[in-house]
């Protein structure tokens, strides 16, 4: 890999603050999106907002996002998360010590062997944990000054253990809507998780690993998140339903424009899934920077 | 309810007969329970000679500031009971605490407002002695499945919580079920009170010399009463303990295992 995560925040200080306004007009005009958050509501911008935003992206009306812009990806791209000499000991163990790391707009996958602290990042990202030390910034903002609730429902995380609440599928995603205040279409958001619409009355305990996985990716893409946090998305799948999820994935994330962070332990998804790579050891970052770089050698 | 009972020193003795044969099975079965049986005989012996006396006291004095201070004990006592039965709630106290001075305040004030009772030391001392005692039990048990069930649903939680739902709306599901386990025991005795066994209350009021009918229409009202109670103190521990599993940013305090 072709540098240092630190060496690249290095000689940057204010990445995120100058390429905002780009950041801004491809995700639907809002000048400094994080600002919205700390001010306290349920939403960066008005549903009725949101919801035009989706449509106007399906129809391709995003230019911020176009397909095949590896060669953008390094330096020009506005930085979506940063993370700052990160900390965290957990249960007396250490757990992260001194990450640092800048993740773009775009598909970011967060690599290396288990254990190595990969999920505990993810989970920073959208503040369900905090570090012990250090900071994580979300579109230039340290997510302590953000309103967590509001933060969750814009960066969706989906866990690795599927955990849906009782009741069924739909139910489940209709949940997940009323908490972001969304009118959810159920069908369309099992759709774009790649489920038939068969599973809508499904009882959530009676489906199999995968299945949970993709009803869990549904009930997230209800609250129609700016960001999808996805901890080893397809662990539980065979390399089959593997090939369908990731497909879907980016399919989505190109119709709708949402960034995606993916923890993985695969290379191989990391190679098919990644515009820029983050790798993970014992805790620290050891390199990150553009995908083309990172599989070169 | 005027009857005498006479009672003496010697068949108090005697009944120690029966304690003696609990720790016979328990060396016999070899259950490990021989100290404790001799540590709660022993115990009970203690504090309950010395509840007679306080009582008597509060009883001759006739003072309502007394009866409030004994109730307050009680509160305080049976609060700290539970907290060491409900030890994988951290901080537990001060819900217990709130939740049997509200149980046992609001019960006490229910029954001398809607005239079931006088408020007079007579009623009010065991009354809110069993209206506690019960508390006490619903809320330890409460607390006790909220610290396993955090534990054992913290997937779960956490997910909720990443959608951007509050510690109050992920708990949601955990509180219930745990408020439901608090009160269900005596809901299940309540259903059989009559049937399986006869209830301390009245075993006293017959032993007593009562018409079996008035120990009847006392055993209901305490039985009711003590319902209302239950809820109560289960309710208040489950509602303020759950937040001790979250941080102020619901965050799990404890997230799950990765």
């Amino acid at each position: 890999m072709g540098r240092s995560c630190r060496s690249a925040s290095a000689h940057d200080p204010h990445p995120a603050h100058r390429d905002l306004p780009l950041a801004a007009r491809a995700l639907g005009g809002d000048a400094h999106p994080g600002a919205h958050l700390a001010a306290g509501p349920k939403r960066l911008a008005g549903g009725a907002a949101r919801r035009e935003r989706w449509r106007w992206r399906e129809a391709g009306g995003d230019r911020g996002r176009p397909e095949g812009r590896a060669g953008l990806i390094a330096d020009n791209r506005s930085v979506l998360f940063e993370l700052r000499d990160v900390h965290l000991d957990r249960a007396g163990k250490r757990v992260l010590h001194g990450v640092n790391a800048r993740l773009p707009e775009g598909a970011t996958c967060i690599v290396g062997p288990s254990g190595s602290g990969k999920s505990t990042i993810l989970r920073l990202l959208n503040r369900l944990a905090d570090p012990d030390r250090g900071a994580v910034l979300y579109r230039g903002r340290d997510v302590r000054e953000l309103d967590p609730r509001a933060l969750r429902r814009e960066v969706a995380l989906v866990p690795q253990l599927p955990a849906l609440l009782e009741g069924t599928v739909a139910d489940n995603v209709l949940y997940a809507a009323s908490l972001a205040g969304e009118e959810a279409d159920v069908e369309r958001v099992l759709e774009l998780a790649g489920l038939d619409a068969s599973y809508a009355d499904r009882d959530s305990d009676r489906l199999s690993v995968g299945e949970r996985q993709r009803a869990m990716l549904a009930r997230a893409l209800a609250q129609r998140p700016r960001v999808l946090l996805l901890d080893e998305p397809t662990s539980a799948l065979d390399p089959g339903a593997r090939d369908a999820v990731e497909r879907a994935l980016q399919d989505l994330c190109g119709r709708l424009g949402i960034a995606r962070v993916v923890v993985t332990h695969d290379e191989g998804q990391a190679r098919r899934l990644a515009e820029w790579v983050v790798r993970v050891e014992a805790g620290k970052a050891v390199a990150c920077g553009p995908a083309a770089e990172a599989f070169a050698t | 309810m005027n009857a005498e009972v006479g009672i003496t020193l010697g068949e108090v003795g005697a009944s120690l007969a029966l304690v003696a044969i609990a720790i016979a099975v328990s060396r016999w079965r070899g259950a490990g329970l021989e100290t404790d049986i001799g540590v709660a005989v022993l115990r009970s012996f203690v504090q309950l000679v010395a509840l007679g006396y306080v009582i008597q006291a509060i009883f001759d004095g006739g003072s309502l500031a007394l009866v409030f201070a004994l109730i307050a004990a009680m509160v305080v006592f049976g609060a700290f009971t539970a907290r060491a039965r409900a030890r994988k709630v951290p901080g537990a106290l001060g819900p217990l605490l709130a939740a049997l001075a509200l149980a046992g305040a609001a019960t006490l004030a229910l029954v001398v407002a809607l005239g079931i009772f006088e408020p007079e030391p007579r009623y009010l001392v065991p009354v809110g002695g069993m209206v506690i005692g019960n508390a006490m039990t619903a809320a330890a048990v409460a607390l006790n499945r909220l610290a396993d069930d955090i534990r054992d649903k913290a997937p779960q939680i956490e997910a909720t919580l990443a959608l951007g739902a509050s510690a109050r709306e992920a708990a949601a599901p955990v509180v219930r079920a745990s408020l439901r386990s608090g009160m269900i025991t005596l809901v299940d005795s309540t259903k059989t009170t009559g049937l399986i066994f006869i209830p301390g209350t009245m075993v006293g009021m017959l032993v007593a010399g009562a018409e079996p009918t008035e120990a009847v229409r006392l055993q209901m009202i305490l039985l009711w009463v003590l319902l209302g109670s239950v809820a109560i103190s289960a309710v208040v521990a489950t509602g303020l303990a759950y937040r001790r599993f979250f941080t102020p940013a619901d965050q799990l305090r404890d997230p799950p295992a990765p």
